[in-house]
């Protein structure tokens, strides 16, 4: 009678863990598998001061790959955030011109341009039909000349120290944590801002119908073309944002940007974001950049040349959307 | 008399069609050159029109982004698409030099090897696309990694060299007309003729248009979008020998140097091509591909950006504005000047 007992209380625990399992996003135990890998290999990351390194190192992917997610999620995508990164930071070293008192009107010069291009991108792909891969694609190669033609060629001078706080600054002294950094605190606060709008408002719920079926949508009142273009903003506001963090780790250099929509794209697909709409979450996304910093620094790690980087990059994202797929029809 | 009229009459209709199968884009090709050359006549040196060198070098430098855009036109009926043309072309140049090495014996191996790896890296992208019911964006992109991994973890900058017989492909012409140009007609003919006249064509457009009609209908869409594919990583082939053949040495930042990827993909959406599948052709490619060479050859004179619009590293001397700041434009106007 007992054993019998126990016998079901052991099957019912099972099929509750089985549950557990299938709710979870894979992302969350790759990450934690792959975060695993790399404490072992290196003692760093054990300590809360590696952790930290490795949070506010990936941050900045992490805040694109939420952008990028918002974008996606609608249906669309948007390639020019890597070119407005190059732009911000080219942009910045010469609105600052080593002058620390100039950094708010630089701030709010390069916010006003990510705005501008969000709704350049959002306005000639909701109104003029254009398709957002060949919209962002001119952006992004509109955006480069303009940096490249702004600075003549490349950027000049350095960045003051109080810009520069955002990316590399920490917070001395905090309980538990000891030293907390300063672009952790953007991430928290882009992170939370997003959960909210994304998950908790009609915004959000939208978006989703929207990337699901337009037309639908639509019909049942939902303001597709200003969901679609304030999706657009918010992907160039972060990409600003995680500039700003960039030009605080790196300082300025020619190349910084490049690529770098490519990488919030898989870190977002590896976070469970289907390309063509209707399924993303904010949290995977974030998980799916830091999953793909784990495998850079896994890479590095194990002395594998920088190259491969790439390689293994797209290996995760096939690999990602063939489970994400898989799973799909299982359904 | 009557028939006379009938025949007469089916000639109107005939040219009248023929006309509007032209696609639209071309009327755009016409207005922005005359444009581009009023513009050049104002504010530069109007060389544009008078020096026909220059008119030769916006179609050769054409020739390289409009074999690929062709192939890409292919992928893009069938409503895929294919983003890792950049790097098999700089795969192809790597291979094809690095198994060359200068000797013209071994141009027959080399150019075999190079249309095998770049048939296997299309077959695989269309079985990921079909069988794993991957989107074809994500599939290329992944492989446009991988191959970029392993091109940049094997080779560091130029590797083997070209034999100068091979360079007849960049460089020769036959009687006023440059090979290449022959070469990009020839491709263009012969994907029109596919597209437009055999089964082949129109199944693709069928599978681009609706993939499930398609195949309630009865065909394999799965073996079309695999063959579109092969055909895309093959031209994308050819554009690898055609600029090695111009550079005479193959590098693995030849592909990612031309932006091969997003401007095969943008000259063919300009020429009518939709993005969602199942409309297009080949001649509008053709324009768009015309098109950005006026705009690429323009842009310089006038707008005085020589940065924001970058030099290709096999221009040609008579193309202005990039021996200043090219790296290798000072070798390339020493050696490689036209015939």
């Amino acid at each position: 009678m007992k054993t019998d007992q126990v016998k079901s209380q052991i099957t019912r625990l099972i099929t509750l863990l089985k549950v557990f399992i299938k709710k979870v996003p894979p992302v969350y135990p790759t990450f934690l598998v792959i975060f695993i890998i790399v404490g072992y290999l290196n003692p760093n990351y054990r300590t809360f001061e590696g952790i930290f390194q490795f949070l506010r190192r990936s941050s900045p992917t992490a805040i694109l790959a939420i952008g990028q997610m918002f974008v996606l999620v609608t249906g669309g995508f948007d390639l020019s955030v890597g070119s407005l990164i190059s732009l911000v930071l080219f942009g910045s070293s010469i609105l600052l011109g080593n002058d620390p008192s100039k950094l708010y009107s630089t701030l709010a010069i390069i916010f006003g341009i990510g705005v501008l291009i969000g709704l350049i991108n959002g306005f000639s792909v909701t109104f003029l039909k254009v398709p957002s891969f060949i919209t962002t694609l001119g952006m992004l190669l509109a955006v480069r000349g303009a940096a490249m033609y702004w600075t003549g060629g490349g950027p000049k001078g350095y960045f003051t120290d109080n810009f520069r706080m955002f990316g590399r600054g920490y917070i001395e002294n905090v309980p538990i944590f000891g030293r907390f950094p300063i672009s952790l605190i953007v991430l928290l606060v882009v992170f939370f801002f997003s959960y909210y709008i994304f998950h908790k408002s009609n915004f959000g719920k939208s978006a989703l119908a929207i990337g699901d079926n337009a037309r639908a949508s639509h019909l049942s009142g939902a303001n597709v073309r200003l969901i679609r273009m304030l999706s657009f903003v918010i992907s160039s506001v972060f990409a600003v944002i995680a500039g700003v963090l960039v030009g605080g780790f790196g300082g300025i250099s020619q190349t910084a940007g490049q690529g770098a929509e490519i990488q919030a794209i898989s870190a977002a697909v590896i976070g469970g974001t289907i390309l063509m709409g209707g399924k993303g979450s904010i949290p995977s996304a974030m998980f799916g950049a830091f999953t793909l910093e784990a495998m850079f620094n896994l890479i590095n790690l194990l002395g594998l040349p920088k190259p491969y980087q790439d390689a293994v990059q797209g290996l995760i994202i096939i690999g990602a959307v063939a489970f994400a797929s898989f799973k799909n029809r299982r359904k | 008399m009557l028939k006379a009229n009938n025949l007469s009459q089916n000639n109107h209709t005939w040219l009248r069609n023929s006309i509007r199968s032209i696609p639209p884009v071309f009327y755009f090709l016409i207005i922005v050159f005359a444009l581009f050359a009023t513009l050049d006549q104002i504010f530069a040196d109007g060389q544009m029109l008078t020096n026909p060198n220059i008119m030769m070098n916006i179609i050769i430098r054409g020739v390289a982004l409009g074999i690929v855009a062709i192939g890409q036109t292919f992928v893009l009926i069938g409503a895929s698409i294919d983003l890792s043309v950049v790097y098999v072309i700089s795969v192809t140049s790597v291979l094809s030099s690095y198994f060359m090495q200068g000797d013209p014996a071994n141009v027959p191996i080399a150019v075999i090897i190079v249309f095998i790896a770049g048939a296997i890296v299309g077959l695989i992208n269309g079985l990921i696309i079909t069988k794993l019911k991957i989107n074809a964006f994500i599939t290329t992109l992944g492989t446009s990694l991988i191959l970029k991994g392993i091109i940049n973890a094997s080779f560091q900058n130029f590797a083997g060299e070209v034999p100068r017989s091979f360079e007849v492909l960049g460089y020769g012409r036959i009687g006023p007309i440059p090979i290449s140009v022959i070469i990009l007609l020839s491709i263009t003919f012969i994907g029109w003729f596919i597209l437009t006249r055999t089964r082949f064509g129109a199944h693709l457009y069928a599978v681009g248009g609706n993939v499930e009609v398609a195949r309630l209908s009865g065909l394999r869409t799965d073996r079309i979008l695999i063959i579109a594919h092969v055909i895309c990583s093959i031209t994308a082939v050819l554009t690898g020998l055609f600029v090695v053949s111009r550079i005479r040495a193959g590098a693995p930042w030849i592909g990612p140097d031309g932006v091969y990827d997003l401007e095969s993909i943008a000259t063919t959406v300009i020429g009518g091509t939709a993005l969602s599948g199942g409309r297009g052709g080949v001649l509008g490619t053709l324009a768009g591909v015309l098109i950005f060479g006026v705009l690429g050859y323009s842009v310089q004179p006038i707008g005085s950006q020589p940065l924001s619009q970058e030099c290709h590293p096999w221009d040609d001397c008579h193309y202005r504005g990039c021996q200043l700041h090219h790296p290798f434009k000072t070798r390339n106007c020493i050696k490689w000047r036209y015939p």
